[in-house]
């Protein structure tokens, strides 16, 4: 197993840039996931890890070695397709040996090894059928033993639960995260359900427009994100942005909304023009007494809690507030938020502004 | 009793199934009349009306394979009794056989040149394909344009530039000439064809095979070829059935070593006659290989005619 590095890849296809300048490192048997839209460039990213495109700049050091422009079959790294690519000229034993009989590994050990693996992953009954007619759970698995028989030094995931359906997702995700628990092995994985991504992460890299605008432990990139991007993106419903417009400057503590005056955590940098408070929904409630009014126009029951959609002078603000409250569509509610939860952010760079709050996860890189 | 709306009736599939008989039976017509006649005696084969039951004779299979000589009944008596069969079959002719007829050869030149010229471009019409289909090339899109625009007139229109630069290369009447000129005129359609076929495996088997750590060939070879298998097969056949049928340039650019079968099978009918049962005869034959290569490649066939038909 090994530490990953990614330093300042850039990946161009004709004049489309797909990735540009990207840093982050995957530490030793950490769970990684590359997050971010469809076309964001992580696809790529991960290509690029596991060899099958080469960067067009920059360095990939797999276990400190630099691999960046050595073809996938020199890197000892295992990759699983979202379609799992299974040999379909062959049957599910001859799958899962496949990669050991590149490496001219003598037929007894591979035999002993394939047998291990079916073990583990509960497929030992299936080892001589055919792929063709196997369940989307099963192809899975059998891409997995592919992928793990070889004990190579990270795995690579590309969307491997995209195809299984909804049910299945979840008991193939829980299978999966406990497979690497069990196995301490270095896996990369790519999604773009946020879900996903903070369910089974040890860290993720959020990506947009072959940019990593952020990466970190899944809590601090939902609490502090770097963007409003990633605050849109992560979570849902996502963060909400009231637009202002006026000048904080470092060492702001509070900002004026409709004439409302709320805290925020100090600012440690400072910015003038549009602006956007950022805060999570959960962290707005409903207070008569509050001076910022907000109009329902939208009510949403989900058990335990309801979202709710308000007009305000500044925007369109979501609440998810308890099922307990007793809300209607078109009363007129005083708004209050958690100040120390507050990200103000740059509405024309979309960058958030360093704080005493957010400085301890956005300046360490 | 309830029936699904899909299930045709019995009246509809006995009426399917005369309506594909009746057209087996139109389509085989000529051939079964080409392998009777190879069967039939030289006056047998002319009968008007024509005969359908008759003696069977391989009189024209030994005159398509003997050179042979008419002589007089008295040399005839001098060289006494026949011993083999084929000698008294032409000894009842009134001739002796003088030597082997060229057919032999013939036919065998066209198992060269067809098969060599097939595999050929097999060889390089998949790796053409496969190149079209897997890599940024360049100007692609007019590449594969230019190729198939060398099918855009019929081949023979160019039969004479083709006639001069194979006189100037030596390649007139050799058989790595017409192997060259078949694969050039196939080689269009079977990169076609066979890029359609490699586009259609997905790209992740061998990028599972690269990351398997095996090389791009040994991906090539040992995921892409196994998938491709039944392109290969009908593109094939489609190659070697133009190669084995080729008529015009076969006429106009071989004469004697390199000549193939079918502009070898009219002459014979000037030899001693209209010896129309050494024709069927020798037709009858050059259809076998063909044939044979076909049925045994059929399975691929069937997919590979309905290509793009039917989603899978």
């Amino acid at each position: 197993m090994a530490q990953i590095r990614i330093e300042n890849v850039r990946k161009d296809f004709g004049s489309f840039t797909a990735v540009q300048s990207s840093s982050f490192t995957v530490e030793d048997g950490e769970f990684f996931m590359l997050l971010g839209p469809s076309g964001c460039g992580k696809t790529t990213t991960l290509r690029m890890m596991a060899g099958l495109e080469l960067p067009t700049s920059g360095q990939i050091y797999i276990d400190g070695e630099e691999v960046g422009q050595k073809p996938a079959s020199q890197r000892d790294i295992a990759f699983v397709f979202q379609m799992f690519a299974l040999y379909p000229h062959m049957n599910v034993g001859k799958n899962i040996s496949y990669p050991l009989i590149s490496q001219g590994v003598p037929r007894a050990q591979v035999k002993k090894k394939v047998a291990e693996v079916a073990k583990i992953l509960d497929i030992e009954d299936i080892l001589n059928k055919p792929v063709g007619g196997l369940s989307g759970g099963d192809r899975q698995r059998v891409a997995l033993g592919r992928a793990i028989v070889r004990e190579p030094k990270a795995f690579f995931m590309d969307e491997p639960l995209g195809a299984l359906d909804a049910e299945f997702r979840e008991h193939m995700s829980e299978e999966l995260r406990a497979l690497h628990d069990r196995m301490g092995a270095t896996t990369v994985y790519v999604t773009h359900d946020q879900l996903e991504a903070m369910q089974m992460g040890d860290k993720i890299v959020v990506m947009n427009h072959g940019v990593v605008e952020q990466f970190g432990v899944p809590q601090q990139i939902y609490d502090w994100p770097a963007t409003k991007f990633v605050a849109q993106f992560i979570g849902s419903p996502s963060m909400n942005f009231l637009e202002f417009h006026g000048m904080l400057g470092s060492g702001a503590k509070q900002v004026t909304l409709s004439n409302t005056v709320f805290e925020i955590p100090t600012l440690l940098s400072g910015a003038k023009g549009g602006l956007s408070f950022g805060v999570r929904p959960e962290h707005v409630y409903l207070d008569d007494s509050s001076s910022y009014k907000g109009r329902v126009v939208a009510v949403e029951y989900l058990g335990t809690t309801q979202i709710i959609t308000l007009d305000t002078a500044n925007g369109s603000v979501k609440a998810r507030v308890s099922s307990a409250d007793v809300v209607a569509v078109g009363d007129t509610v005083g708004l209050h938020f958690d100040v120390r939860t507050v990200t103000i952010f740059e509405a024309s760079s979309g960058k958030a502004l360093i704080s005493e709050a957010n400085s301890g996860v956005l300046t360490h890189g | 009793m309830s029936y699904s709306v899909t299930e045709p009736s019995s009246r509809t599939k006995w009426f399917a199934g005369s309506m594909v008989i009746l057209y087996a039976i139109i389509t085989l017509l000529p051939l079964v009349w080409i392998i009777a006649t190879g069967f039939k005696s030289p006056s047998d084969a002319i009968a008007y009306p024509p005969k359908v039951v008759f003696t069977p004779s391989l009189e024209g299979y030994v005159n398509l394979f003997t050179e042979r000589t008419r002589v007089t009944p008295q040399m005839l008596e001098e060289a006494g009794e026949p011993t083999k069969w084929y000698d008294k079959i032409v000894h009842e002719q009134g001739a002796v056989i003088s030597g082997k007829s060229r057919y032999g050869e013939r036919f065998f030149n066209s198992v060269i040149i067809g098969f060599g010229s097939t595999l050929l471009c097999m060889i390089l019409g998949t790796a053409a394909a496969y190149a079209f289909s897997r890599f940024r090339i360049p100007l692609k899109d007019d590449l594969l344009f230019f190729i198939l625009s060398t099918r855009m007139m019929p081949p023979i229109a160019v039969s004479i530039p083709i006639f001069l630069m194979f006189r100037q290369l030596g390649l007139n009447d050799t058989h790595l000439g017409m192997i060259l000129l078949y694969t050039a005129v196939n080689l269009s359609l079977s990169v076609w064809l066979l890029k359609g076929f490699i586009d259609e495996i997905p790209i992740e088997y061998e990028e599972a095979a690269l990351i398997d750590g095996y090389t791009r060939f040994q991906a090539f070879y040992k995921v892409v070829l196994p998938q491709a298998a039944t392109g290969i097969a009908s593109t094939a056949i489609f190659c070697l059935i133009f190669a084995w049928n080729e008529y015009a340039f076969a006429v106009l650019l071989t004469s004697g070593t390199a000549q193939t079968a079918p502009p070898f099978i009219p002459t014979i009918i000037g030899v001693g006659g209209k010896d129309w049962p050494a024709v069927a005869a020798g037709a009858t034959i050059f259809l076998v290989p063909v044939m044979v290569f076909t049925i045994l490649l059929r399975k691929h066939l069937l997919r590979g005619i309905t290509f793009g038909a039917v989603r899978k």
